[in-house]
């Protein structure tokens, strides 16, 4: 099998691998990095389980290629934990908006760019910029309120958003963007 | 004061952070797809391209030849039949002789990747006779001449039966009004977001460990021994955490065979993750079921008899399918009083996936049809459908004409709290065209009362030790799916032991290192594990706090234990932290250990198929929806929901909302728009994109509302929470379209297309197709106040 050298900044680290030419960000972040925390549950770009954020922008990363993502930055759920848990990850553990737990990281992400960009979002921005992640456990209220906590919380606190791995990078668009959003 | 009754809790009843939500939100949790192993090499399945066929040969030769192919695999290395249930062991973990739906395993192959064991699947050469198969209830019973299975009383049929409960036509005799309904539950998928995954590994002494996404380990621990031939006490299960389950995960697969098989062939660990269309294929879900229903009352709406037929399409395999069967028919007794009842039911096979345990487990279909009925008759007798429902649930206590035993009941208080909550009675009939609501009530059971093999075993076990720091360790096979019943186990023995949850390890889910706990299916978990961890719990309780009364030198009686401390409640200055008691209690007792089991309550019901329905004690639920319905698109956008469920007691109400919420989405999902559907034997949308189910932009707001009845049976008092919820909104959800546009759909899912038609008098009803029931079983009344002397497991679902 042809494989090709890669090299990716994820979670603020240049990591370089080696995997076959037709992998996709989501096998070179499982497979060849080790990354298990971004889950997968079509690898057709139809449930949103796998999203990461590149240059700050959710994107399926069952649809990617690593190729496109090479000067970028990616962002996965292991990003997004310092030694202290992200506002997001604790509104959704103390509310019980991770049930099973494995559409958890690609909504957790989702959010992240939301509040990024509307610190402020409203139940119905919240539903539409989570529209293409499913959750078969929780019925979404949970995962609903666990972002408006967050988000209150945010900017309660006046946390800096842009804490650099979630920074949004202007001109380019990543290619493939939500399905369903 | 009664146990249930306490009030003196510190842990339970508390909106805790569940005991694994920190791995959850940094994505750290191993689902078994996220293992790897050194030397792990990958499986894929070769699955049959045709809905029935017989295999005339399979050549793998240019397959085993391929680079990086280490092994295949084919059905005559793995010749020993295995099924969930003993009464049915029709499945193979590749086929041998025959397919019988459209991704049935005929072969696979273990390679070096995962790639490579695909690009191999196209060289294996498979020689199909391809035969007429089956794709209805309808055909199945029609077309004798083709037969999927060469068991079951005739033709396609899986099985059938007939109970007459209190002679039914004499209960029709005194009624003033008969009404008969059909209706149609079409078939669905739990849609887990997690495929199926399982790695096997044979170890250098022989023995062999899966580990798999599943919700049952005790029962593919099983399945795993008879298949392979080897001593039970060599194989050891993990179910790693499950990534959704909702009985999708609950049977033995082929996979988990496979994968086994090709680790021992191979010498080298094998991991298979199935692909999503596989696991469309692999299913196990909610049966397509048609339904009968005939009631006859009196003027002032007592029901005097209830006649209940069902048929369902199983697909291809048994399955869970003989319980599914009986399901249909159990639960209609316990919610209105019903006092004569007679229930008709039969399966049959069909060239689809098979057909299994789907949340609410065989009930969701009758529930649907039972509430819809009601409100027809209640229609019918210028009965008000709401004010009905209140004035005729059962009372506690109740054995019910099937002998179902209610024990508490709090059905009137949920169905009067959402009435109240949605004000129902001053919307019904009056929110204007296009806008209505509707109301539904149901129950489910908190735990099967028997096991699905027959043996005189606990359900349910517990282990404890306490370290000599303090710490303390929960030992249990129940499987966290989700639901958090790694959470509920460390509630328990925190709450018993005085300490937090936080201080408290839980391992679950491993045969070689866990009590057997029959698994996270019938909603069984929280009552049964609870059980167990409490008497457990209370063993080490005695010594520790022996040991600490010893050393304060105070009574036992007046010791209080929470928060990680030990005092005296007439002087709280004399006082000892757990960990220095439990010091005091090793050097006094030896090593800190105890067991405890859970084994429900023997049956009244002595008829055989009253294996199910019994249960430690049955849940309720109430559910008020209201719709609005476009009648230029048939679209229904779901407004609001109210829901109240009768919990017994809320372990952790923020867990308990959450099965709730869960239950409403699902609910609202099957009702609306969820259908697995075939045409020509395929799957006609195998994919998460046309599958529709419910997104964020469908979910409407849900008030939910918790009622305690404080169960005697319950740990705490506590019932069910994850699987009941569900059964009321989907019934409530078609009440209200009737309300809303003055049609009524009796099937589901309640689709555009269906309301449009029957707004334009197109609508075709659902039919019931003829069917030869068997030879009616007459069924006596018990004797009141007759000892219980219930069978083990139920003869029914014995082989």
């Amino acid at each position: 099998m042809d494989k090709i050298r890669i090299q990716l900044r994820v979670n603020g680290e240049d990591r370089e691998c080696l995997a076959p030419v037709h992998h996709t960000l989501l096998e070179v972040l499982r497979e060849e990095l080790g990354l298990m925390g971004t889950k997968h549950g079509c690898e057709l770009g139809e449930c949103g389980t796998c999203t990461v954020l590149v240059d700050g922008h959710p994107i399926l990363s069952c649809l990617a290629l690593p190729v496109e993502c090479g000067d970028r930055e990616i962002t996965t759920v292991e990003g997004m934990a310092g030694a202290t848990l992200h506002p997001l990850q604790e509104a959704f553990a103390a509310l019980g908006a991770a049930q099973c737990g494995y559409c958890t990281p690609g909504f957790l992400l989702t959010a992240a760019a939301l509040l990024r960009d509307k610190p402020a979002a409203t139940r119905q921005e919240i539903a539409e910029a989570t529209a293409g992640n499913l959750c078969r456990c929780t019925g979404y209220l949970k995962i609903f309120e666990a972002i408006e906590m967050a988000a209150d919380r945010m900017r309660s606190v006046s946390q800096p958003l842009d804490d650099g791995r979630l920074r949004k990078r202007t001109g380019t668009e990543t290619g493939t963007e939500k399905a369903r959003a | 004061m009664p146990e249930e009754n306490r009030q003196d809790l510190s842990v339970i009843g508390q909106p805790l952070v569940k005991v694994d939500a920190a791995a959850k939100v940094t994505g750290q949790t191993v689902f078994a797809d996220d293992l790897v192993l050194p030397r792990m090499a990958f499986a894929r399945l070769l699955r049959s391209p045709h809905p029935h066929a017989r295999i005339r040969t399979i050549d793998v030769s240019r397959a085993a030849a391929h680079p990086g192919v280490l092994a295949t695999l084919v059905g005559s290395e793995l010749p020993i039949p295995f099924g969930i249930l003993p009464v049915s062991q029709d499945e193979h973990a590749l086929c041998l002789d025959k397919v019988r739906f459209v991704g049935d395993p005929v072969a696979a192959v273990a390679a070096l990747d995962e790639e490579t064991a695909e690009a191999a699947l196209a060289l294996i050469d498979v020689d199909y006779e391809v035969l007429p198969s089956v794709m209805s209830i309808d055909e199945a019973l029609a077309r004798e001449d083709v037969r999927i299975h060469d068991y079951g009383p005739h033709g396609n049929v899986h099985k059938e039966v007939s109970f007459d409960f209190g002679k039914v036509e004499d209960g029709f005799a005194e009624a003033d009004h008969v009404r008969e309904d059909t209706f149609f539950f079409e078939g669905n998928t739990h849609l887990p977001l997690e495929q199926h995954a399982a790695v096997a590994a044979q170890g250098p002494d022989g023995k062999l460990t899966l580990w798999s996404a599943t919700q049952t380990p005790h029962y593919v621990h099983r399945a795993l021994a008879k298949v392979l031939e080897m001593p039970a006490a060599h194989i050891r299960v993990i179910a790693c955490p499950n990534g959704g389950g909702f009985g999708g995960k609950s049977d033995p697969f082929s996979h988990e065979i496979v994968v086994a098989k090709l680790s021992m062939k191979t010498g080298r660990p094998v991991k298979v993750t199935l692909t999503r269309e596989e696991v469309f294929y692999c299913h196990r879900g909610r049966h397509p079921v048609k339904m009968w229903i005939r009631t006859g009352l009196k003027k002032d709406g007592r029901i005097t008899a209830m006649h209940f037929r069902t048929a369902l399409d199983g697909g291809a395999y048994g399955s869970y399918g003989v319980a599914s069967l009986y399901y249909t028919g159990a639960l209609q007794t316990v919610t209105y009083a019903i006092p004569r009842y007679k229930f008709e039911g039969v399966r049959v096979f069909t060239d689809k996936p098979p057909c299994g345990p789907k949340r609410g487990h065989g009930t969701p279909q009758p529930r649907f049809a039972l509430e819809c009925h009601i409100d027809k008759f209640c229609a019918d007798l210028g009965l008000d459908p709401a004010r009905w429902r209140l004035d005729h649930t059962v009372s506690p206590g109740t054995i019910t004409a099937n002998q179902m035993q209610v024990r508490t009941i709090g059905l009137r208080e949920c169905l009067q709290r959402v009435l109240e909550k949605s004000g129902y009675d001053g919307k019904r009939g009056r929110m204007g065209s296009g806008r209505g609501i509707g109301l539904a009530g149901s129950s489910y059971i908190s735990g099967a009362g028997l096991p699905i093999y027959w043996n005189a075993m606990p359900h349910s076990g517990v282990q404890i030790k306490i370290d000599r720091g303090g710490g303390v360790t929960v030992f249990c096979g129940s499987t966290d799916i989700g639901q958090g019943s790694d959470s509920v186990l460390a509630y328990v023995v925190a709450e018993e032991l005085g300490i937090a949850p936080k201080d408290i390890r839980v391992v679950t889910a491993d045969t070689d290192l866990t009590p057997v706990d029959l698994g996270s299916y019938s909603s069984r978990v929280t009552l049964m594990t609870g059980n167990a961890a409490i008497e457990a719990a209370r063993k080490l309780r005695a010594l520790v706090l022996g040991a600490a009364g010893r050393k304060l030198e105070v009574p036992v009686e007046r010791l209080k234990a929470a928060h990680g401390r030990i005092w005296d409640t007439a002087d709280p200055s004399r006082a000892l932290r757990f960990a220095e008691a439990a010091v005091l209690a090793e050097a006094a007792h030896g090593t800190l250990g105890a067991v405890g089991s859970y084994t429900p309550p023997r049956s009244v019901a002595k008829w055989k198929g009253a294996g199910v329905g019994p249960t430690p004690t049955y849940s309720y639920s109430a559910a008020a929806v209201e719709v609005s319905v476009d009648r230029e698109t048939g679209i229904i956008r779901v407004d609001k929901v109210w829901i109240a469920h009768d919990v017994g007691r809320s372990i952790n109400p923020l867990l308990v909302i959450g099965q709730v919420e869960g239950s409403v989405y699902m609910g609202l999902g099957e009702a609306l728009m969820e259908e697995q559907v075939f045409r020509k034997g395929l799957h006609k949308i195998p994919s998460l994109l046309e599958y529709k189910s419910p997104t964020t932009l469908e979910m409407p707001p849900v008030e939910s509302i918790l009622v305690e009845t404080l169960d005697p049976q319950g740990p705490y008092g506590a019932k069910e929470c994850g699987q009941g919820p569900l059964l009321p909104v989907i019934p409530a959800l078609a009440n209200a379209v009737y309300d809303a546009v003055g049609v009524r759909i009796d099937e589901v899912p309640i689709t555009p297309e269906k309301v449009l038609a029957a707004l334009d008098a197109r609508y075709r009803r659902p039919q019931m197709p003829a069917v030869a029931y068997p030879e009616t079983v007459a069924v006596a009344p018990l004797a009141p106040a007759a000892p219980a002397a219930a069978p083990a497991a139920d003869p029914a679902l014995r082989p």
